[in-house]
């Protein structure tokens, strides 16, 4: 499926790619697609490309670039049938405790959803999360498929600190904190997991497109894997998947 | 910033000692852009032209790593000779006790005590050393940033490495004017930004037709703007920003994103500035004034 995109000037050296504004698997693998073709493309100069749920910037390192010249090469390459580089997509099982030391706005949200605690931990298990993106915080993933009963808009004043690794709930988007900072979504768990690996070429493990599950897990497991973690030897579960 | 053993460099490394490490300093580049999939944000020095020129008056690359100093600079100590430059704000630098000019490359010798004071024109000063600092690098780049580098500031007692200069060089380097003025622009020049056009032909005005002040909220990630903007246009899906972007929230307030800011935002891009304008608001702070003059892309 091809969609009706649009293209925009950013500043001097950089030009947005617009999709219809839908958080939507189909349009995100319309959106890695389009961006793997633009890698391929620009493989040897400098162009720095990020997407989002339904965008691609494509910042360029010279300035002065002719908009309307470069966006013509962009659509091109966009109509451009290519062989896809089959990318593997993997399923991470994230193990996370919903403990109420960790869960501290539990009990707010199971009165504010008239769900029990139980029960509101239930819809946020049963259900396999799609990673869209990485922003707001280095190692941040950005989620969709939060069940809608759980949608919650965010805090009228934000938690100056969020521990790392602290899973949330803000509007219609669940996440989990790879470090500590402030913000304003409602804090359910904690996962003992690093999201974010700074002496790794590759960061973060999980990547768009990727597919993600919270395992429930107990306070005494979240310590034992925490251990693990730190010493570096905790191997995260996980399957490589087709569609 | 450096523990015995812990990076290996190419070239020999003397270093400079912080005795005091003024209100924020931190050692900058011209950023890292290869982890901005990862959520990892661009950084860089705040004020491209002043760093730019530092270097350029010592003859290093134009973008090697600088001290970025923040309205109170540092008070600092040298161990070897070397040449230095400073630009940007200025904060009465002095050697030794003595006055000291800034933007012209001036020789160090061993033992020197450089201090900097309070800022008397512009907010944030750049030190550049002959052969650029050699510290912490980490994805790609020397920019100190938490989470990323190990430390996020210099502090007090810490050593800055940097490349040493064997041996007294007679090297002309290029004489530079360097401009001054537009550290008092107030003028500020932008470009739409990809909502622009939502806003309200009202609106489109008062942004244009008022005079906007520096919050006391503003940092190297941010400078938010005092006077709200009446606003009824919602936050968007979360798409891409840059530094410079402008962002209107949902309560009226304009935020005008900085080098550290996040990769991606929900708020509407209203307005996008040129680059060189961030630079001039990079020598603004609280309370000073500014104006947004719209250009055409």
């Amino acid at each position: 499926m091809r969609y009706q995109l649009s293209y925009k000037q950013f500043g001097e050296r950089s030009i947005l790619i617009e999709w219809p504004a839908l958080i939507d698997e189909k349009l995100l693998h319309d959106v890695l697609y389009f961006k793997q073709k633009i890698e391929k493309h620009y493989r040897d100069s400098t162009v720095h490309i990020t997407h989002a749920y339904s965008s691609i910037l494509v910042n360029y390192e010279y300035l002065n670039f002719k908009f309307k010249a470069e966006s013509e090469v962009l659509h091109s390459i966009y109509l451009t049938k290519s062989s896809r580089t089959k990318m593997t997509r993997t399923l991470w099982r994230i193990p996370v405790c919903y403990d109420q030391t960790f869960g501290a706005d539990l009990q707010e949200l199971s009165q504010e959803k008239k769900f029990t605690i139980q029960e509101l931990i239930d819809r946020h298990v049963n259900v396999v999360y799609t990673v869209y993106f990485i922003g707001f915080l280095p190692g941040f993933l950005y989620l969709g498929g939060l069940d809608k009963s759980l949608f919650m808009p965010r805090k009228g004043t934000p938690r100056m600190e969020i521990e790392k690794g602290a899973v949330a709930i803000g509007g219609e988007q669940t996440g989990i904190y790879p470090l500590r900072s402030p913000g304003g979504w409602y804090i359910i768990g904690n996962s003992p997991v690093n999201f974010f690996d700074v002496s790794k070429e590759q960061p973060c493990f999980a990547k768009p497109g990727d597919k993600l599950l919270f395992v429930p897990v107990s306070l005494k497991q979240y310590h034992n894997i925490k251990t693990l973690v730190d010493a570096g030897v905790y191997q995260l579960e996980s399957e490589v998947f087709r569609d | 910033m450096l523990t015995p053993g812990s990076i290996s460099w190419k070239v020999r490394c003397s270093v400079i000692k912080v005795l005091n490490p003024g209100f924020y300093s931190t050692i900058q580049d011209f950023g890292r852009y290869n982890y901005l999939q990862y959520g990892v944000p661009i950084s860089g020095v705040m004020d491209w032209y002043a760093a730019s020129m530092a270097n350029a008056l010592l003859g290093n690359p134009k973008e090697a790593p600088v001290l970025e100093m923040t309205m109170v600079g540092p008070v600092l100590q040298f161990f070897e000779q070397t040449e230095i430059c400073i630009t940007g704000a200025d904060m009465e630098a002095r050697l030794n006790g003595l006055p000291l000019g800034i933007n012209k490359a001036i020789a160090i010798t061993q033992g020197d005590v450089l201090n900097f004071g309070k800022s008397i024109r512009g907010f944030r000063g750049y030190l550049a050393v002959f052969g650029g600092f050699k510290t912490e690098h980490v994805m790609d780049s020397y920019s100190m940033y938490q989470g990323i580098t190990t430390n996020s500031v210099i502090s007090k007692g810490s050593e800055l490495p940097f490349a040493q200069k064997d041996g007294v060089t007679d090297k002309k380097y290029a004489v530079l004017r360097v401009h001054k003025a537009y550290i008092n622009k107030e003028r500020i020049e932008v470009f739409e930004g990809p909502e622009f056009n939502l806003l309200s032909k009202n609106q489109q005005e008062k942004l244009f037709s008022k005079p906007h002040i520096i919050s006391n909220n503003n940092n190297r990630m941010a400078y938010q703007l005092e006077e709200p903007l009446e606003n009824s246009i919602k936050a968007i899906i979360t798409s891409p920003v840059l530094p410079g972007t402008v962002q209107l929230t949902p309560k009226g307030q304009l935020i005008i994103l900085m080098r550290d800011c996040q990769t991606t935002g929900g708020y509407p891009r209203v307005l996008q500035l040129k680059e060189n304008a961030i630079d001039i608001l990079s020598q603004k702070f609280t309370g000073n004034r500014i104006k947004f003059k719209r250009i055409n892309i």
